[in-house]
């Protein structure tokens, strides 16, 4: 008997989904498990921003089938200016559902480095995924969308570093959606073992046929003993895609977890970016750019929460708003009782350019353990008149002006991404979006 | 080329309140004009106004340069027709290198097509970098940020070096300096005299004309100015303080807002 669901996709079409992938059997319980909870979990709460209305839950398609690219030159021009072609032996581009390009260096490959699909990866390196698989970071049942997003995952990467070995060269990641009836369930796990190093940078794009659509991004971060992650990623979807994107790292004794995030997506979007730093000595630091323009709505929640004694997170935030683009950064950073000699230190700042914009930088410090240290910095104005006196006084254009001090303000986090294209997409992104 | 900039009847108010009480002044390039004065006489305010400080506003009187009024020109337009202000509290822009800064600034005052190269631009930053005796990592550190005093006020020459204005205001450029860093500042300054540069030095310390020789001096209380002269005049102040041309003039305290 099949139960009936409030989805478009009911149980039938998740068994179906999953069969024809030939997944193993716990994936596939995994999933119907998720979607009976998906049924009753209710949706997460952003501080502030009401989304009941929002739809997150109601599209046509589950997976669609996109051609391949058999080689670099086949690929659209701009998403070719993202990857220096000559240097990145490590890629993978998924062209909305479908895994579109992958290729890794034999020398990563003989060390032991794993780099595919979510969904291959999940049928040849079973004990791995169902390992780390939406059990430590981020679990099934937080919420109607964590729930959904496993029951229906139908994208995605999965990044294996097995210990001592560090990965020099950033691993890249393109996530296309050029298909105006796909949704995307992405899932990203990146493990990195004990002692080991890696860097990993994604792109989402959008094609702009792209309307009505839905978009659930789930990255998971597992940094093990003394290993280091550095997250690097540009999110930029359409304007009329809903998008729920929740990014969490783990980090273990001695290890370091660095998120560079540019969030520009076009449309409404709920963005959760949490680092649990559990063990001592651990390190946290998460960088973010925000764009937002048009009739945006979109809420960014940045937690850094500390049980490992000795750790630090950092948080940096800088949001522009243009139009009328709404916009909340709410900052956490919580010290958990025990958490001895923890530092928690957050900014935010938010630059408004428009009088119908709106921007709310919400710091808040949690703590229950004495023997800290915390700080924090919130500010939301506009852009300096000074400064735009200060430029203009030695020729340069008002409009010029404003440009540099918008791009001055977002520099600090453009110029922590780690791929030269990346960073260059990202600054393209900005100069479109805030012209 | 000569140049002339003539400041006629300039009133300008700060909020309602009138702080510059009709000046008139005129300078020709080549030569250097020190306007002295007490603090709170309206010195700064002059040489804002002039570039078109947003909190200023001018109520009456005109600035011409070179028979055009630049009153009646955006910030950015007085810079392309050749005026510069060296500022006594200079912006911190984040993001933005100081080289990258210099040469936007240079290319606005050029035509589209006639950019400098970034050879020759390299070239130019390192020369004048050296002359003012700053750390090449200035070049490639965010414009004016985390500066010290010092340091913005060399920043200020090195721009009014690479940019090559045909009129400099300089204003304050001396406060806050200690007497190595008033060395390098005059120099830069000595180095930009010319036929083609003229230059309206605002201070009200008399240890800068030390380094740097006057041809006028004025000397600005209550938002005008009521007095002129040569090099001699700086001298007299220095030797006998501002009372003796209160007490010619009648005035008992020569802040603004107050009348003779």
């Amino acid at each position: 008997m099949t139960t009936q669901t409030n989805f478009q996709v009911d149980q039938q079409a998740v068994e179906a989904f999953s069969k024809s992938n030939n997944e193993p059997g716990w994936l596939s319980s995994l999933r119907l498990d998720a979607l009976a909870k998906a049924e009753d979990l209710p949706l997460p709460k952003p501080d502030k921003t009401k989304i009941a209305k929002w739809n997150f839950t109601q599209f046509t398609n589950h997976a669609v089938d996109s051609e391949v690219y058999s080689s670099l030159e086949e690929l659209p021009e701009r998403i070719k200016t993202l990857i220096d072609a000559d240097t990145q032996k490590n890629l993978y581009i998924q062209r909305n559902n479908t895994p579109a390009y992958l290729t890794i260096s034999e020398e990563l490959k003989s060390q032991g480095v794993i780099f595919t699909d979510i969904l291959t990866a999940a049928k040849e390196h079973p004990e791995l995924v169902e390992k780390y698989f939406m059990t430590d970071a981020v679990k099934v049942d937080e919420h109607k969308l964590t729930a959904l997003h496993a029951a229906l995952v139908n994208g995605g990467a999965f990044l294996y570093v097995p210990k001592n070995v560090e990965v020099a060269d950033p691993i890249q990641a393109v996530y296309i959606h050029d298909h105006p009836g796909a949704t995307l369930f992405n899932h990203v796990l990146v493990v990195a073992d004990d002692n080991s190093s890696v860097t990993y940078v994604e792109s989402y794009l959008a094609t702009d046929d792209i309307k009505e659509s839905v978009v659930n991004i789930v990255s998971e971060v597992v940094a093990k003993q003394n290993a280091r992650v550095v997250y690097g990623a540009v999110d930029n979807l359409a304007a009329g895609t809903t998008t729920y994107v929740n990014r969490r790292g783990i980090a273990g004794r001695d290890s370091r977890i660095d998120w560079a995030l540019g969030m520009m997506n076009d449309g409404d979007t709920i963005s959760e970016t949490i680092t649990k730093l559990i063990g001592d000595n651990s390190y946290g630091d998460t960088k973010m750019v925000v764009v937002g323009r048009g009739s945006q709505k979109q809420n960014f929640t940045t937690n850094i929460t500390h049980w490992g004694k000795n750790s630090e997170g950092y948080i940096l935030k800088h949001g522009v708003m243009k139009d009328a683009a709404s916009s909340i950064f709410n900052g956490i950073g919580k010290i958990e009782h025990g958490a001895t000699k923890a530092n928690a230190e957050q900014e935010s700042r938010v630059l408004m350019l428009s009088e119908k914009a709106r921007g709310d930088a919400n710091p808040i410090l949690l703590i229950d353990e004495d023997d800290v240290t915390a700080g924090h910095a919130a500010s939301v104005g506009r852009v300096d008149p000074m400064q735009l006196f200060y430029l203009m006084s030695r020729g340069i254009s008002k409009h010029e002006a404003e440009r540099l001090v918008i791009h001055g303000f977002l520099a600090p986090v453009v110029t922590k991404l780690p791929i030269e294209g990346v960073k260059r997409q990202l600054s393209e992104v900005i100069e479109r979006k805030v012209q | 080329m000569a140049s002339t900039l003539i400041i006629k009847d300039l009133h300008v108010e700060i909020e309602g309140k009138e702080i510059l009480k009709g000046v008139n002044l005129e300078l020709d390039s080549g030569k250097i004009h020190v306007i002295m004065g007490p603090n709170g006489t309206g010195k700064s305010t002059l040489a804002a106004a002039i570039m078109g400080h947003p909190k200023y506003e001018v109520t009456q009187g005109e600035v011409l340069l070179n028979g055009e009024n630049v009153l009646e020109m955006e910030v950015d337009e007085r810079a392309q027709a050749g005026l510069f202000l060296a500022m006594q509290y200079p912006s911190e822009i984040t993001g933005v290198t100081n080289a990258d800064f210099l040469r936007s600034a240079i290319n606005s005052r050029r035509e589209e097509g006639q950019e400098i190269s970034l050879m020759k631009f390299i070239k130019e930053l390192d020369k004048n970098m050296d002359f003012l005796e700053m750390d090449q990592d200035m070049a490639q550190r965010y414009l004016n940020e985390g500066f010290s005093g010092g340091e913005k006020k060399r920043n200020e020459i090195l721009q009014l070096m690479m940019i090559k204005p045909e009129f400099g205001i300089l204003d304050e450029i001396d406060s806050g300096l200690d007497i190595d860093a008033l060395k390098v500042v005059s120099k830069g300054i000595n180095k930009m005299r010319g036929e083609d540069f003229g230059c309206l030095i605002i201070t009200h310390y008399q240890r800068l004309l030390n380094y740097i020789e006057p041809d006028f001096v004025h000397v600005m209380m209550q938002g005008r100015v009521v007095k002129s002269g040569g090099p001699e005049l700086a001298h007299r102040l220095e030797a006998e303080g501002y009372d003796w041309i209160k007490q010619e003039l009648g005035i008992e305290d020569e802040t603004v807002g107050q009348e003779a």
